[in-house]
C-alpha cells in the first residue's frame, strides 16, 4: 500500500494538482463525450418518429 | 463456411445498427470493469516511482490517450478509405464516428502531457518533435471533422474526408518514430515489441489496462455514434422509421434487402 491516509493520496507526494488535473480532464471528458453522444441518438430517434406522425397525419 | 454466410452482411447499416445496439452495454461494461482494475492497480499497487516521485502515475492515462490517439486516426483513415474505394456508405459514416473521439483522446494526451512535463521537465510545453507532431494530428482531426461537416452532399463529404483522412495518415508514424528520429525532449517508448519493457510489471500491468479500458471506451462511444448518425443518414428509409417506432417491425427479412 502506497498511501497512509486519504490526504496523503491526495496530495499525491506534492504532485496532487498535476496529477488530479490530468484525470480530472480525462473523466470529465469520457463522462462528456457519452452523454452527448447519447443525446444525438436520441434526437435522431425523436425525429424519425416525428416525421413519421406527420407522414400519418 | 457456411452456404448463406454473407461477408458483407453487417456492412448494410440497417443490420450494423441492430449489431451494434447489442454489443455497446457489453463494451460499457468492459471498459468500467477494467478501468476499475487499471485504477486499483495504478494507484494503490504500483510502487512510487524513484525519480518522479507520485507525478509519474499520470502515465496509466497518459499513454493510453496518446497510443488510441494515433490507433483511432489509422481506423479512420481505413474505413474513410474503404468507404470511398468500394463506395460502402457505412465504412464512411463509421469514419466519421470516430473522428470526434479520436480528437478528445489527442487532447487528453497533450492535456495529461502538460500536466506531466510541467513537473518533471519544467514546462507546460515544448516545441518537441513528439509533441509537435501530435498537435499536428489533433489538427487533422479537426480538419477532417470540418471538411466533412463543410460540404452538404454526404457522400461527396465522406469523399473530401477521405482523403484528408489518408493524407494526414503520413503523420502517425511520425509521431511514433519522432523519439527515435530527432533527439529532442519526450523519452523514447518503454515499451516493445522487440525488448523487456523498462518498467516495473505493475506499472506495465496498470497501463495495459488503461489502455483496454479506452479501447472498449472507444468501441462504445464510436459504435453509438455511428448509430446515431446511420438515422440521421437513412432516415428516409423504412427501416429507420421501424426503429424509431414508427411502424411495427415486422419480418427481419426486411432488414436484409
Amino acid at each position: 500500500m502506497n498511501w497512509q491516509s486519504a490526504g496523503e493520496f491526495f496530495a499525491m507526494g506534492g504532485y496532487g494538482l498535476y496529477v488530479w488535473g490530468a484525470y480530472g480532464a480525462t473523466a470529465a471528458c469520457m463522462f462528456a463525450e457519452p452523454l452527448l453522444v447519447a443525446l444525438r441518438h436520441a434526437q435522431a430517434q425523436r425525429a424519425l418518429s416525428s416525421a413519421g406522425d406527420e407522414g400519418a397525419a | 463456411m457456411s452456404p448463406d454466410f454473407r461477408f458483407f452482411q453487417f456492412a448494410a447499416p440497417a443490420r450494423f445498427y441492430v449489431l451494434a445496439g447489442r454489443l455497446v452495454p457489453w463494451f460499457w461494461a468492459a471498459a468500467a470493469a477494467i478501468a476499475a482494475a487499471g485504477l486499483y492497480i495504478g494507484f494503490f499497487e504500483a510502487p512510487t516511482d524513484a525519480t518522479q516521485g507520485q507525478a509519474y502515475r499520470i502515465i496509466f492515462i497518459h499513454v493510453p490517450a496518446a497510443w488510441m490517439s494515433m490507433l483511432l486516426y489509422l481506423v479512420m483513415a481505413f474505413w474513410a478509405a474503404i468507404g470511398w474505394a468500394f463506395n460502402a456508405r457505412l465504412a464512411s459514416m463509421l469514419a466519421r464516428a470516430i473522428a470526434p473521439t479520436g480528437a478528445m483522446f489527442t487532447f487528453l494526451a497533450l492535456w495529461t502531457g502538460a500536466l506531466w512535463g510541467k513537473p518533471t521537465w519544467g514546462a507546460w510545453w515544448v516545441w518537441d518533435a513528439r509533441l509537435t507532431s501530435e498537435l499536428i494530428l489533433l489538427f487533422l482531426y479537426a480538419g477532417f471533422m470540418a471538411i466533412v461537416a463543410a460540404i452538404d452532399d454526404p457522400r461527396r463529404a465522406d469523399r473530401a474526408g477521405a482523403l484528408v483522412a489518408i493524407v494526414g495518415s503520413v503523420n502517425v508514424p511520425i509521431i511514433y518514430f519522432s523519439v527515435t528520429w530527432w533527439n529532442t525532449l519526450h523519452q523514447g517508448a518503454s515499451i516493445s515489441v522487440t525488448a523487456a519493457p523498462t518498467m516495473a510489471k505493475t506499472m506495465l500491468v496498470a497501463m495495459l489496462l488503461m489502455t483496454f479500458a479506452f479501447w472498449a471506451y472507444a468501441f462504445a462511444v464510436v459504435f453509438t455514434r455511428t448509430r446515431a448518425i446511420v438515422l440521421e443518414r437513412d432516415h428516409h428509409t423504412a427501416w429507420a422509421g421501424e426503429m424509431a417506432g414508427r411502424l411495427p417491425v415486422r419480418a427481419t427479412s426486411r432488414l436484409s434487402t
